[in-house]
């Protein structure tokens, strides 16, 4: 069983740097959604097979595997874009600043006062180092897509600490977390949507009239 | 069972909306809703005698619950009839998914009053976010998307973090060896026990998370776009509800540090936060030209002033619990007022509508009233509020943050006195004057009620609602 997770965390890591090298954003979907479908496996295989487990994992996987790309997806299709152009700061930066938070997590992530169980696995820097990467795409991006993607990648990144937590977590509020994070990516669709429609492009450089 | 029927009839009634093809008869489906929410909230809060919370309830009212829910009840009653007379100007808008949007977020507003589970108030706080985007994106323009969109974004990630800092005391109860869930009755008792590296940074994330949400500075950028941008009634249920709704969630968290033995550094965090608000209030309402844009930062100085008051405590914490009702009705008649000052010129900003009284009688004065009211004059509410906060940062002993506290609010004072003066009684321009639509008994009702509940909380308090305002102070408080 460590063994899969351990695979499972390692590619959801390397996942994170295909999301911030490429500069497709069809296959920045694609990768998020992968990532957010490889998590959604991780319950059942920590907390073994009861129904609290299968149904927050059959949850995720419909959600953050199909519905919420399915969303991005038809949201790039009526803005008409494929590629991010021109980000903040270059790609090969980006990546070498995902390196160093993922090396960074992985340093503090053994600092961390962790109960024994957690002392080696891949679990908290995995999560670290996923937040991490979602904020890099935040904050880096000028696209609202890339952004909502970010977005996402920091979600994912909490999703997976929470896994070492699911019991503190009924189902009640599990489903809710998920329900929210789904009309919040419905709505983000929209609004992007209408940026599109006011500015002809979905560059969040152009929102900046409101100024103090 | 009152409970339930509070959280679930908004949203039967948002249902009910979606689904009327009127668009003349749809928006009164919220004052009549409003209406029952708040006779269902004040029946269940006069019940006697008072049902005490279930210690392993998901869904209760505390002291604290009672309070903001009953805040949240009289704004949106008071914007419910505000809003029929707002649609009656715009009657060729589509008021369909505003009217569902509003209806969606005072059931948000409410469940996140009741929750008893640090999940499910996540839960309730971020549905509020979400739902409150296209309230704000309402007016369709350039400026409305910028606001909602570093609204949702900002919130989002904000509301992220404080998920995260749910993590980290779950944790901590983990590392306790002990109960690891974050049902609030429980973990109020086990907190002793919690991990306290893990609370501690727990802490710090939930403080940001709902820092974010409540405004307070550093964490506000998106306040002063989302308010300036959303139609007036929207603002006002924001800034008055929305916020109260995040305060309380501050006020949670607050709470299980209390317990845990860990309320100094929570309070100096807290205290930190609450005057760096004052601080960025006061600079930014200096020669602030658009009226809306001043409230918000109005609004970020309520919610440093609320901050102080729970921070310093005992007595300052009964003026916080009180001030959170009198700023939310302010707010609310503020926000209104302002948006019929909005739009009979057109414009929000000073320099286009100046001597509003000539023409807007009505609006203006009650904006007039509502700004001495807001500034701390006597003898509205407010000013009995944070003058008993003020007593109570004396009581403790602390006299620099007494003197800084006087010294920037006067200096709030003058800086919005100008540009309100300048709104109401100043000379009116030149050229062709404006035609927006003119004051209904509809549109200035409900400022005019709000703000006369504003003038009566000032000269006299119900001992009933004292009693639920030093309850609400008490959870803050360690127990004996």
């Amino acid at each position: 069983m460590t063994n899969i997770t351990s695979t499972i965390l390692m590619t959801v890591l390397l996942l994170n740097f295909l999301i911030l090298g490429t500069s497709r954003l069809g296959t920045c979907i694609r990768v998020v959604a992968l990532q957010g479908a490889l998590i959604s496996l991780l319950p059942p295989l920590i907390h073994g097979a009861n129904i609290h487990s299968y149904l927050l994992a059959g949850g995720a996987l419909i959600l953050k595997g199909g519905l919420i790309p399915w969303l991005l997806f038809r949201a790039i299709r009526k803005v008409r874009i494929r590629r991010e152009i021109e980000p903040r700061i270059g790609y090969i930066s980006t990546l070498m600043l995902g390196a160093l938070i993922t090396a960074s997590a992985f340093i503090f992530a053994d600092r961390l006062p962790l109960l024994p169980e957690h002392l080696h696995s891949l679990f908290i820097p995995g999560a670290f180092s996923t937040l991490g990467a979602g904020f890099l795409m935040l904050i880096t991006r000028r696209k609202a897509i890339t952004q909502v993607l970010g977005y996402l990648i920091f979600e994912n990144g909490i999703f997976i600490f929470g896994i070492l937590l699911a019991e503190a977590m009924p189902l009640m509020v599990e489903t809710g977390v998920l329900l929210d994070m789904l009309v919040a990516i419905f709505v983000m669709g929209i609004v992007m949507n209408h940026i599109n429609s006011e500015f002809s492009s979905i560059d969040t450089e152009h929102l900046c009239l409101l100024k103090e | 069972m009152t409970l339930f029927a509070i959280i679930l009839l908004p949203l039967a009634a948002a249902l009910i909306a979606g689904l009327t093809p009127s668009e003349r008869f749809r928006p009164w489906i919220i004052p009549a809703v409003s209406l029952m929410h708040i006779i269902l909230v004040l029946r269940l809060l006069l019940a006697s005698p008072v049902a005490p919370v279930d210690p392993h309830a998901m869904l209760a009212l505390d002291a604290l619950g009672s309070l903001i829910l009953l805040v949240v009840s009289l704004l949106f009653t008071a914007s419910a009839f505000y809003a029929v007379g707002y649609f009656r100007t715009h009657p060729t808008w589509s008021n369909r998914i505003f009217i569902v949007c509003l209806l969606i977020f005072l059931s948000a507003m409410s469940l996140a009053t009741a929750a008893r589970h640090l999940g499910l108030l996540w839960v309730a706080v971020e549905a509020t976010t979400v739902i409150s985007a296209p309230l704000i994106y309402f007016n369709r323009n350039r400026l409305s998307i910028e606001a909602t969109w570093k609204y949702l974004l900002l919130c989002s990630v904000g509301i992220a973090l404080a998920m995260l800092g749910l993590l980290f005391v779950a944790y901590a109860g983990l590392q306790s060896g002990g109960e690891q869930g974050l049902q609030f009755s429980g973990l109020l008792k086990s907190a002793g026990a919690l991990s306290k590296p893990w609370l501690r940074s727990g802490f710090v994330f939930l403080l940001v998370g709902f820092g974010t949400k409540m405004g307070l500075a550093p964490l506000h950028t998106w306040k002063p776009d989302a308010y300036g941008e959303a139609p007036g009634l929207v603002g006002g249920l924001l800034a008055g509800g929305l916020t109260s709704v995040a305060f309380l969630a501050v006020m949670r968290v607050m709470q299980i540090m209390v317990a845990a033995g860990e309320g100094i550094m929570a309070r100096q965090f807290l205290l930190a936060l609450g005057i760096l608000s004052l601080v960025f209030a006061a600079i930014f309402v200096i020669r602030q030209r658009d009226i809306k844009r001043m409230l918000a930062y109005s609004s970020i100085e309520h919610m440093g002033i609320l901050a102080i008051g729970i921070s310093v405590g005992k007595l300052a914490a009964y003026g916080a619990m009180f001030h959170v009702m009198n700023n939310a009705l302010t707010k609310g008649a503020l926000f209104m007022t302002a948006g019929n000052i909005h739009r009979y010129f057109g414009s929000k900003r000073m320099c286009e509508t100046q001597g509003a009284i000539n023409v807007l009688p009505w609006s203006a004065s009650l904006f007039l009233a509502g700004f001495l009211a807001i500034t701390g004059s006597p003898p509205f509410g407010p000013f009995i509020s944070e003058f008993t906060i003020l007593r109570g940062i004396f009581a403790e002993g602390n006299f620099a943050l007494g003197i800084a506290f006087i010294f920037l609010l006067t200096v709030i004072f003058i800086g919005m006195s100008s540009t309100v003066m300048t709104v109401v009684l100043g000379p009116s321009m030149e050229g062709p004057p404006a035609e927006g639509p003119a004051e209904t008994f509809m549109i200035v009702i409900s400022p005019l009620l709000l703000m006369a509940v504003v003038l009566l909380l000032g000269l006299y308090q119900p001992e009933a609602l004292c009693r639920l305002f030093q309850e609400a102070a008490n959870l803050l408080e360690p127990l004996p």
